[in-house]
């Protein structure tokens, strides 16, 4: 066996006592079963994405043909520039762009009031002695499978009540609501796993809750931060129904843009536009999970590997 | 510097006891060692004290004031921790500096006893480093410095050198030692390692199953352990212990082991109660005091005269281990004489009368 091998390998393996031979690989029924599944699940996805994409740089002469797989046959960017300039939705044309920035105006501080909530909830469940902290815990994990669409009206009057209704910031409140629950679980789980020795040389040396959040607890969170960073930023982008129900006239996020403009048709439906608005609206967040794809994928890891 | 009483400490999680009613109280400047098994209490001690565990029950005194209740930044103690728990975030300079996080200082006096314990510890060329890029030593330093510059009265050491290899621990010791000898501070220093106590202590306490056995100088544990554990976990080799039964006869108290008739003679025995004839009593022998012959000319308490069964040698050190009867008798000779011996040898070793030590079999307290 040994003398096969290494003849296989060469001269430099037959100075080993043993050599593994290198497995072949070879296709097999199972295989090749797993390959077309994958196959046409990335087709489900891709066959649509592919046909909006061509779709947006089409002419409008083009598109009444009917040829949906085609490549265009002129390239233009007219559609894309219409759609984010001049959009209609109801009277106004003032294209895609003014939700653009209310999304993003929704964004930012939906992102602080999220993390900044749910990370010191967590913090004080994981690591100091709260009263009653496992039935707190136990309430808030309730609370996350109750559907939205249940205390929506309830929600509404006690954010009329305060006074924000139809500002960013009703927006950003509900958003941090809602994703309260799972994110502290999130924030709570990985500070379980700092060491206790440390919490208790903090507590020797400072014992502000504050200070040691701040100095010590905050600055170990970057990795866990990012994840929930991305995972925030796509569902506050992608939310339809909060700023629709919150958002009143002052505050319509990209979305709700979108889907007034596809909604309301006048006559003929102008596909190439928007398919460019679709695609604007769609690309912030993966802009972001590219950037930020590296730190996420740490970020999961970051758990097991103590260091 | 401060003086620290613990007053009828009880600890209980539900209806587990890990101490009942303890007391103790560690002296003005005082190097107390807690010495103890894993799981004996002596930890949970030092939580107590240091307050990150509460009491069931009892008090606890820093300088006659009652710190029971106080927070563990209020209670005037520094501590170092077995891990060192560093904040990994933090740079050298920023850990020493969160040391002083909950005392008002001005900037100067902060940048003064900063300066002051990274030159003592000689760590202030590694102001700017974070503890990843640190040596376990270095580490080691900087947990210490974190303690110091708080200038309190009372320092808590817990198990500080096990995560050292051993040349450093050695090194650590005496380091740890010397700065105690400079600044006096009241030390309470946690240790399953009987060498660090009995190099580094001034006073050891021994603890076992949340009691505290015996309070000494190292000296006096070693030399005059109160009971039968004590006597076992002190020493290395370990003590031998011979299940012993009494003859009583006038002056003449002799001891006879029944598996192989060894008598030892302990009509010498300074015996706190007259033993009763036919008791019985377990003989506590060190290995490191028997001798080839009969050193200093008065008599032996006992001669054994027994096969070498086994050898061990460590350079500096020999043991042989004799067999009686089912029992190995483990003895420490001279290594340069230990070359002549093989196992299989028989071995001539007196056993002087002034270093016996003799327990009650059934308390195995010290007669």
């Amino acid at each position: 066996m040994t003398a096969t091998i290494a003849r296989d390998e060469g001269g430099a393996a037959a100075a080993l006592p043993f050599a593994y031979p290198r497995r072949k690989r070879r296709i097999k029924g199972s295989s090749i079963a797993i390959l077309v599944f994958l196959s046409m699940c990335a087709a489900f996805m891709a066959i649509p994405l592919y046909v909006v994409i061509v779709t947006s740089f089409k002419t409008m002469q083009q598109i009444t043909l009917g040829e949906i797989f085609s490549l265009p046959t002129t390239w233009t960017l007219e559609p894309w520039s219409k759609a984010w300039n001049g959009l209609c939705t109801g009277l106004e044309c003032n294209g895609i762009k003014t939700g653009f920035f209310t999304s993003v105006k929704i964004l930012f501080p939906s992102l602080f009031l999220s993390l900044g909530i749910s990370s010191v909830t967590g913090y004080a469940l994981a690591l100091w002695n709260v009263r009653w902290a496992g039935s707190f815990m136990f309430i808030l994990f309730m609370c996350a499978f109750v559907p939205f669409q249940i205390i929506m009206i309830p929600l509404i009057i006690l954010v009329s009540g305060v006074g924000i209704y139809g500002t960013v910031w009703a927006i950003a409140v509900v958003h941090a609501i809602l994703s309260m629950p799972l994110l502290t679980l999130i924030f709570r789980n990985f500070y379980k796993d700092i060491p206790r020795e440390l919490m208790s040389a903090a507590m020797m040396d400072s014992g502000s809750f504050w200070r040691v959040y701040l100095e010590i607890i905050l600055p170990m969170s970057g990795n866990i931060m990012v994840v929930v960073l991305i995972l925030m930023i796509t569902s506050v982008w992608n939310d339809y129904l909060i700023g629709l129900t919150f958002g009143g006239f002052g505050a319509q996020p990209m979305t709700l843009i979108l889907a007034n403009s596809v909604i309301t048709s006048r006559g003929e439906i102008i596909y190439n536009v928007d398919m460019a608005a679709a695609l604007l609206t769609a690309v912030p967040p993966l802009v972001v999970y590219f950037a930020l794809g590296r730190f996420f994928v740490q970020g999961i890891t970051a758990g097991a590997i103590k260091g | 510097m401060p003086r620290v009483q613990f007053q009828n400490i009880v600890k209980q999680y539900g209806r587990l006891t890990v101490l009942a009613d303890l007391n103790l109280t560690v002296e003005n400047g005082e190097f107390l060692v807690l010495l103890g098994p894993s799981g004996c209490g002596k930890t949970t001690l030092l939580n107590l004290l240091a307050g990150l565990l509460d009491v069931t029950a009892g008090r606890i005194l820093i300088d006659e004031r009652d710190v029971t209740d106080l927070d563990p930044k209020d209670r005037g103690l520094a501590m170092v921790f077995q891990s060192y728990a560093l904040y990994p975030t933090k740079t050298v300079r920023g850990n020493l500096k969160f040391g002083l996080a909950s005392q008002r200082l001005s900037r100067a006096e902060v940048e003064k006893r900063i300066e002051w314990a990274a030159r003592l510890l000689q760590i202030d060329k590694l102001y700017d480093r974070k503890p990843a890029q640190l040596s376990g030593g270095q580490r080691q330093r900087v947990a210490i410095g974190r303690a110091l510059v708080k200038n309190v009265g009372v320092f808590l050491f817990d198990e500080p050198l096990s995560n050292l290899d051993a040349k450093l621990r050695t090194e650590m010791r005496l380091e740890i030692k010397k700065l105690h000898n400079q600044l006096k501070h009241t030390i309470v220093y946690v240790t399953h390692d009987q060498i660090e106590a009995m190099t580094m202590a001034t006073r050891i306490a021994v603890m076992d199953a949340g009691v505290i056995q015996q309070v000494g100088s190292p000296d006096a544990i070693y030399e005059a352990p109160s009971n039968l554990f004590v006597a076992r976990f002190i020493g290395s080799p370990a003590i031998n212990v011979l299940d012993a039964t009494l003859k009583v006869s006038g002056d003449a108290v002799v001891a006879v082991h029944p598996p192989t008739a060894i008598t030892v003679d302990l009509s010498a025995y300074p015996f706190a109660t007259r033993p009763a004839d036919g008791a019985t009593a377990s003989i506590g022998l060190r290995p490191e005091h028997f001798s080839p012959g009969n050193g200093n000319g008065s008599r032996p308490a006992a001669v054994f005269e027994l096969p070498v069964r086994y050898t061990e040698k460590t350079g500096s050190d020999a043991t042989a281990f004799l067999a009686a009867g089912e029992q190995l008798i483990s003895v420490r000779i001279e290594p340069a004489r230990m070359k002549s011996v093989t196992p299989g040898d028989r071995l001539t070793m007196h056993f002087p009368a002034d270093r016996l030590n003799v327990f009650d079999a059934q308390s195995g307290r010290r007669m």
